[in-house]
């Protein structure tokens, strides 16, 4: 009878590095780290001696020189004076805001023509198939293009133009006109009565939830959030004196002065992204929507669910959990996609930081080290964001 | 996620820069390569664009044309390289062109600072402004409030932003890449003005289907001298940049023309014309062209009076006049260097 006798821990032996797996992987990532690090050295190495080379300094004072150039939409304070870091803040927010205007839009458009795809109707099903398709496969920097092409053909110039709406929509080749609210003094109670229906719309929420499953009552919660949300504001309107105000946009000069002019390089790209991320997110909601087993809508109208609830209750949270990932990645394309501004003269802050500001100083690889950095960070925040939903929305174990 | 990103984002972004290299002379680089490279501007009638037969023409691409025959002793071996006002600088700095020549004007920081060496002047232009007559105005002074069409890139953008701001008048400026978007919205008036250098204004006025309708304003805001650049740091490519500039100049002040230029270098008696055509002395060699390279540079595209007349001059459909751009015998402001 033999026995194994262990001999305690074994020796290490350099072959092991590579024939054992408790090793191997360890190996393999050291000699990958070497290797990219060697690569990255090189390439610095590359780039000093290139810029000396070229008698290049690497700084970035030039973000605190005057700008000098003018930018048409601004969300902040900016005039041709300020700083080249202000210029750029100017482009992000207009980035910003574009991306944001966009992923709403596209959502909503992609949500409508992924569930009508579904539809039993042939023909509605058969016209979302063909926008889906179109949208999909033609570049979208010639959707853009075309977009702005056609506001800039068919709509009347400012002389021309007719005023629709009592005089609240004006649409001319130089873009959107719609009148802007006026505050005066006042208005802060308005806002304030605002700000408490909303908190108190959510505590009416919870207070129906308590209540329906303690009593199984239903309170009729849409009608009452906005009564709630309507009517004590509506009060503190009058009750203020009316403070807040329209202004309506009118014929000046060359143009039109006042209300809220939205440009015609920022709806035709904004249209443009979201019809082209629309067409993506609509095949997501559809994946999203044909995943769920059909026994699961089944059940639920053998319980007496109405499809409407079926689909809120049962349907939805369970697509969800299919449709956020892809989601994700169609916002970040949809925000990285807004770079093509430019195309149509939107002052996005590729436009401003990588256009104008790179062109004026020659700070070509400041200007695009920044601009990476501006939009690897925006990319990973939506990203962060959208995974953060994604978790609350997983199934949860019980 | 972030992780992995980071370094793999930092791999582009140097990769990119890497691709980057000094080169040794442009010179050899471009008689090795039988080919000059050189960058234009994306169609601007008269001075580059490419016509019917799919050759490119114009006033910037008869200067590369001259640099080519100076140097490969044939004006075809060039290879042109299209480019905006935003991709320009890039194009010469990276060594993807070996030669500039797209309506640029010479400042201090595109000198200093961007470290290119410009060759000269070429022509003397002037920032203006071009509207529809239909729009009743008749001096840059009652442009408040108007939308402005501007090719984005460019010195005109500044010069824009100072007139109006010294003026203290507001404009909304509407940015555009190419001469053709400009185009594009002047004449869908989805902008009152169209501003760029007042050369280029005429150029695309006369490309309009009723160019009558348009006019150029009165006022020059600015002085833009456009020439050909180089990189700096390579002087004997420079200076064959800019002696070939200054031999087209200096012809047409002693009436060396593509027509009679052969028959001058064999027969001119003036030691002047003979040290220019090579007949004399030995300048050509001393800058590493031919000794007769200023002969194969006239035959090829004539002198600078011929270039002009024929994209930019009164004949054309630009209908330019001469100017500044005259002769300094003729009041102009092109005054050659000495040739000896």
């Amino acid at each position: 009878m033999s026995v194994v006798t262990s001999e305690g821990p074994e020796e290490f032996r350099v072959g092991m590095l590579w024939r054992d797996t408790r090793y191997r992987s360890y190996t393999f990532q050291i000699i990958a780290l070497i290797a990219v690090m060697l690569i990255g050295s090189f390439l610095v190495t590359n780039i000093v001696s290139n810029l000396r080379d070229a008698g290049k300094d690497f700084n970035f004072s030039f973000l605190w020189e005057p700008a000098s150039y003018d930018i048409n939409q601004k969300l902040i304070e900016y005039t041709s004076r300020a700083p080249h870091w202000k210029a750029a803040l100017v482009g992000i927010l207009n980035t910003l805001l574009v991306a944001v205007l966009g992923c709403v839009t596209a959502t909503v458009i992609g949500v409508f023509a992924g569930v009508l795809r579904l539809s039993k109707n042939w023909l509605i099903s058969k016209i979302m198939s063909a926008y889906v398709e179109v949208a999909r496969n033609v570049p979208v920097l010639l959707q853009i293009l075309l977009v702005n092409s056609v506001f800039i053909g068919l709509l009347p110039k400012p002389k021309l133009s007719d005023p629709m709406l009592g005089g609240a929509l004006v649409a001319t080749n130089r873009g959107f006109y719609i009148p802007s609210v006026t505050t005066e003094a006042g208005s802060w109670l308005v806002f304030l009565v605002f700000c408490i229906s909303v908190v108190g719309v959510f505590v009416l929420r919870r207070y129906a939830k308590r209540q329906q499953e303690q009593t199984g009552k239903r309170l009729p919660v849409g009608m009452l959030s906005l009564g709630i949300l309507i009517v004590p504001a509506l009060l503190a309107f009058f009750a203020a004196g009316m403070p807040l105000g329209l202004e309506y946009p009118e014929l000046k000069g060359f143009n039109y002065k006042g209300g809220i002019h939205m440009r015609i390089s920022l709806v035709a790209l904004w249209l443009a992204l979201s019809i082209y991320t629309g067409a993506f997110i609509a095949e997501n909601v559809r994946a999203g929507i044909q995943a769920i087993s059909k026994g699961q809508s089944e059940a639920a109208h053998a319980l007496g669910l109405r499809s409407a609830r079926t689909m809120r209750l049962i349907v939805l949270p369970q697509a969800l959990r299919i449709i956020i990932p892809p989601m994700i990645s169609n916002f970040l394309n949809l925000t990285k996609n807004s770079s093509l501004a430019i195309a149509v003269g939107y002052m996005d802050v590729t436009g401003t930081l990588g256009g104008i500001t790179l062109n004026q100083t020659g700070r070509a690889m400041e200007c695009v080290l920044l601009l990476m950095a501006f939009y690897l960070v925006t990319s990973l925040s939506i990203s962060a964001a959208m995974n953060k939903y994604n978790h609350m929305v997983r199934i949860r174990g019980r | 996620m972030a992780q992995k990103i980071l370094p793999a984002a930092l791999v582009g972004i140097l990769g990119m820069v890497a691709a980057t290299t000094t080169q040794a002379s442009t010179l050899e680089d471009v008689k090795a390569r039988g080919m000059l490279h050189c960058a234009v501007s994306t169609g601007l009638a008269g001075f580059s664009f490419i016509d019917d037969k799919g050759e490119y023409r114009g006033f910037d691409v008869d200067y590369c044309r001259a640099v080519a025959a100076a140097v490969l002793g044939d004006p075809t071996k060039v290879k042109f390289t299209p480019t905006t006002g935003k991709t320009r600088f890039t194009a010469l700095s990276s060594g993807e062109v070996d030669l500039l020549s797209r309506n640029t004007t010479w400042t201090f920081s595109r000198d200093v600072d961007l470290k290119f060496s410009f060759a000269g002047v070429s022509y003397y232009d002037g920032q203006g402004f071009m509207v529809p007559k239909s729009l009743g105005v008749e001096s840059a002074l009652e442009l408040d409030g108007a939308t402005v069409c501007i090719q984005t890139g460019t010195t005109t953008e500044a010069n824009l932003a100072d007139y109006f701001r010294a003026n203290n008048m507001s404009y909304e400026p509407v940015p555009v890449e190419k001469n053709s978007e400009a185009r594009q919205n002047y004449l869908a008036e989805a902008c009152d003005v169209y501003t760029t250098d007042a050369s280029g204004l005429a150029a695309s006025r006369a490309t309009f289907d009723k160019p009558d309708e348009h006019i150029i304003l009165p006022e020059i805001i600015s002085k833009e001298p456009l020439g050909p650049l180089v990189n700096q740091g390579d002087e004997q490519w420079a200076d064959i940049a800019r002696w070939t500039l200054n031999v087209l100049v200096e012809a047409e002040e002693k009436g060396i023309t593509q027509a009679n230029v052969e028959e001058m270098a064999k027969t001119a008696t003036s030691p002047e014309i003979r040290r220019l055509l090579g007949a004399e002395g030995e300048l050509g060699s001393k800058i590493g062209l031919p000794n007769d390279y200023v002969v194969q540079v006239i035959k090829a595209t004539g002198n600078y009076g011929e270039i002009f007349a024929r994209n930019l001059g009164e004949d054309t459909k630009i209908g330019l006049a001469r100017g500044l751009n005259a002769q300094w015998t003729d009041g102009g402001l092109l005054y050659a260097q000495p040739y000896r």
